[in-house]
């Protein structure tokens, strides 16, 4: 209940959202990550604009937007991927679990193997299959051989994979259909246990018959895990999300309920982009 | 009626004019290289025989081989590629993983590329008077030494070009999961690229086993058979060199044995590191 004072507060990008996210708190839910007065900044060109958000806790959050919006770029300040660059930076608070990760103190490869995150493109390693799941376990694990096959089986039938591989474990990565490498980098993410799920449009690549898996897939995970998913298929948010925010130039628009998003947006903008009428 | 517009014949034209031009230029580089070999199989077949591996140099009109020379360039060859391999890869790892910022990547970069460029009779100069001179005496080592600086920036570049080739979602995709930046770069980063990082190695031994001037000024020769390193020492381009300039007639034509050698073992070491390592993933 002191989330939802808490969130009352902080999200008042607008009257009408103000009164919105109340509502959204209002249904019970422990936000796993608490976004605020967040900025970030590619060298000079300020890419996300004052973001204030909560990602609710073993519920699936989607960013919607057109491209170049900054969605992805707050994905990826989650788990400080743009650490990697220089020039970028960001400053306000990203709270997960109460600790701010912007924090100069923050292990961000800790913090990386806590918020895992899946990409756009398939990107196996080139190793075989089993170790491209190993991989990511043996970072902060040390399982006996057994445990080790075991926790990879595991994994792959997390991400449906497990049927079409199981035969081949020691092939190449490489070998797979992109649908199949996709799975497979998601298994790799689910392997190592994380606490959230970041989804960078995970089926842009797919066929449509690989895309209903991966859907599938992050519906069953989400009762274990936290999922922020970016996506541009305005379908695959409105199926696979609870929460729905919507972006335009670096600023989010609307954030709520996704049947609410979908049904009733309160703010023109989004409207206009979900029915398609935007520009 | 698309394929006969005027346009349309214009662009077959200029497609047909190109294919041309770049199979010409294809041609005359190949064509040269075959008769390069040619030449050399002709003039060298000869030459190989069983004796050609066992025995060492001989006197003018003896009977002898080359078996001093290819000792003698194998031990200097394979120590400098042992060891300008980890500092080639290493700087060449620094140079692409870790060198984004400040101004030391590219002042090493441009050394580098002048060291890749530089005529190697001046690093044969180089480590004569930094060496040679100093300890008064041609070495195996010190040929080693020369032959070593000849390698290290050919490692350098093509391992950096080759780990710039591997894609940053790659890297992305492993820092993702928590891993640290070394372990990212050795078991993500460097094996996506081992290929091309091999090739790099393959380019600096072929490089570096035709060196001929470095080594004169610094292994110079030997007419025995010796295994001392710290020794002036035997190999094969200075044996070529001397015995092709030679008036007698069985030293040219162990000057053309010790060619297809060269030639041939740089092939041979190619194709069979190359089976090796694919098989692998």
């Amino acid at each position: 209940m002191q989330s939802s004072a808490v969130t009352k507060r902080d999200m008042s990008f607008s009257q009408l959202r103000g009164e919105q996210t109340s509502q959204v708190a209002g249904a019970e839910q422990t936000p796993k990550i608490r976004i605020r007065n967040l900025d970030f900044f590619y060298g000079s060109f300020q890419g996300l604009k004052h973001i204030n958000l909560d990602i609710n806790e073993g519920m699936v959050t989607a960013f919607i937007g057109p491209s170049g919006c900054g969605k992805s770029t707050l994905l990826r300040t989650l788990n400080r991927m743009y650490d990697l660059y220089p020039g970028q930076r960001a400053t306000g608070e990203i709270l997960l679990n109460g600790r701010n990760v912007l924090d100069q103190g923050q292990d961000v490869n800790a913090l990386r193997a806590k918020v895992g995150m899946v990409f756009q493109k398939p990107t196996p390693f080139p190793m075989s299959i089993y170790e491209n799941i190993a991989f990511g376990v043996r970072l902060y694990e040390s399982l006996s051989r057994a445990d080790m096959d075991n926790r990879v089986e595991w994994a792959l039938r997390k991400a449906a994979l497990w049927d079409e591989v199981k035969g081949k474990l020691n092939q190449s990565g490489l070998s797979l259909s992109g649908g199949q490498q996709q799975r497979l980098c998601i298994a790799r993410g689910v392997a190592v246990k994380p606490e959230v799920l970041l989804l960078d449009e995970p089926t842009s690549a797919l066929d449509p018959i690989s895309t209903a898996k991966v859907e599938e897939l992050v519906h069953e995970l989400k009762s274990e895990y936290t999922i922020a998913i970016v996506t541009h298929n305005m379908q695959q948010a409105a199926r696979v999300s609870d929460y729905t925010a919507y972006m335009y130039l670096g600023e989010l628009v609307e954030f709520g309920l996704t049947d609410e998003i979908f049904i009733k947006p309160k703010r023109k903008e989004t409207e206009d982009y979900i029915t398609g009428r935007f520009g | 009626m698309i394929d006969s517009s005027a346009l349309y014949r214009k662009r077959k034209r200029t497609n047909q004019l190109a294919l041309v031009m770049s199979m010409l230029a294809m041609g005359i580089g190949m064509g040269f290289l075959a008769w390069i070999l040619i030449v050399l199989l002709y003039k060298g077949v000869g030459a190989l025989s069983l004796s050609l591996f066992t025995l060492p140099t001989p006197a003018p009109g003896s009977e002898g081989g080359l078996s001093n020379a290819i000792l003698g360039s194998a031990m200097m060859v394979g120590s400098a590629t042992f060891i300008a391999t980890p500092i080639g890869i290493l700087a060449g790892v620094y140079l692409s993983e870790y060198g984004r910022k400040g101004w030391l990547a590219p002042a090493t970069r441009f050394i580098n590329d002048i060291l890749l460029s530089a005529p190697s009779i001046v690093i044969g100069v180089f480590i004569y008077t930094v060496y040679v001179a100093q300890v008064q005496h041609f070495s195996g080592w010190a040929g080693s030494l020369a032959l070593t600086l000849i390698a290290i920036p050919v490692v350098v570049r093509t391992t950096e070009n080759m780990l710039n080739l591997v894609p940053a979602s790659l890297r992305e995709a492993a820092a993702a999961l928590g891993a640290p930046r070394w372990k990212v770069v050795l078991h993500v980063v460097l094996r996506a690229a081992k290929a091309g990082v091999l090739t790099g190695i393959l380019l600096a031994l072929a490089r570096v086993s035709g060196e001929t001037a470095p080594l004169l000024f610094t292994a110079l020769n030997n007419q025995f058979t010796s295994l001392d390193l710290n020794g002036p020492m035997a190999n094969l381009p200075v044996v070529i060199f001397q015995f092709a300039m030679s008036p007698y007639e069985n030293w040219n034509s162990l000057a053309w044995g010790g060619a297809v050698i060269i030639t041939f073992g740089v092939l041979c070491l190619n194709i069979v590191v190359r089976t090796l390592f694919r098989k692998k993933i």
